[in-house]
């Protein structure tokens, strides 16, 4: 099944994992001590990170390190576009509360 | 309908910060009320579909904010931080999403309200992070409700969310 970042991402313990592993690479077994979640749990969502390309996964000894890719995400500049429509609703809410105060005054 | 005023979003590869400016057809004293009157600032702040609740809002110089957003199915996202400098041209404000398992992360955003001719106001925000990653990181993790509103194909996903 082909994977995509948003779909990545729609989990919330998968977002925790990158924010986690964006300040250094960790074992695998680092990042399950995080998480209340079962180890294969830990082991399926490492393994979606890994089909989007947002994390490799390298062998080292009996560890498996995750490294997360931030580079492979800004190269999907949809990211910023996502984030950009954010602000773009948000604003647009804030014009119509903007209409109405001017009426009011 | 009168056209958008269009949202501007800059992001460099590598450098980190964002930078967020835009317009409005509004006197710069109306778009700083909406941003401190408690009524009016959970008006618009929210994602679509959510409930804001503003926990703490001290919206003056050295006051703090906390607050959440709530969806219908319970899940809550919480943010806080202290408003370093809060006036009607200039409020900067410190700014940390509490979901993150490691506490520290937090944002510098810098929000200058500049008058323009005809009553109308532009908004530049910087948001400066601690490091690329951090900046990388928050954009996605601010964007899990974005993504959430505008995907609503992954609804069958989020449905099944760990507790």
């Amino acid at each position: 099944m082909r994977r995509d970042v948003f779909q990545a991402i729609a989990d919330p313990n998968r977002r925790a994992m990158l924010a986690l592993l964006a300040r250094q690479r960790m074992t695998l077994n680092g990042v399950a001590e995080n998480f209340r979640i079962s180890r294969p749990a830990v082991s399926k969502h490492i393994r979606i990170l890994k089909e989007c390309g947002l994390v490799i996964v390298i062998p080292q000894g009996r560890e498996r390190y995750v490294e997360a890719r931030f580079d492979k995400l800004n190269e999907v500049s949809d990211w910023i576009e996502e984030y950009r429509q954010i602000w773009e609703a948000r604003f647009n809410r804030l014009d119509d509360l903007l209409e109405q105060m001017k009426k009011e005054k | 309908m009168p056209s958008k005023n269009k949202v501007t979003v800059t992001a460099e590869p590598g450098v980190q910060e964002v930078f967020i400016t835009r317009e409005f057809d509004a006197p710069r004293e109306l778009v700083y009320k909406a941003h401190i009157d408690p009524k009016l600032y959970v008006q618009w702040l929210g994602p679509h579909g959510y409930e804001m609740i503003l926990e703490e809002f001290e919206p003056v110089s050295g006051g703090k904010y906390r607050y959440i957003h709530k969806d219908k199915e319970g899940n809550a996202y919480a943010f806080h931080g202290t408003f370093h400098t809060m006036t009607e041209d200039l409020m900067i404000q410190t700014f940390e999403f509490d979901g993150l398992p490691e506490p520290g992360h937090v944002a510098l955003d810098t929000m200058r309200l500049e008058a323009l001719p005809n009553q109308r106001t532009r908004v530049t925000i910087q948001s400066v992070f601690q490091s690329v990653s951090d900046r990388d990181g928050m954009i996605q993790s601010g964007m899990e409700i974005g993504v959430r509103e505008g995907y609503e194909r992954l609804d069958d996903i989020l449905g099944n969310m760990p507790s």
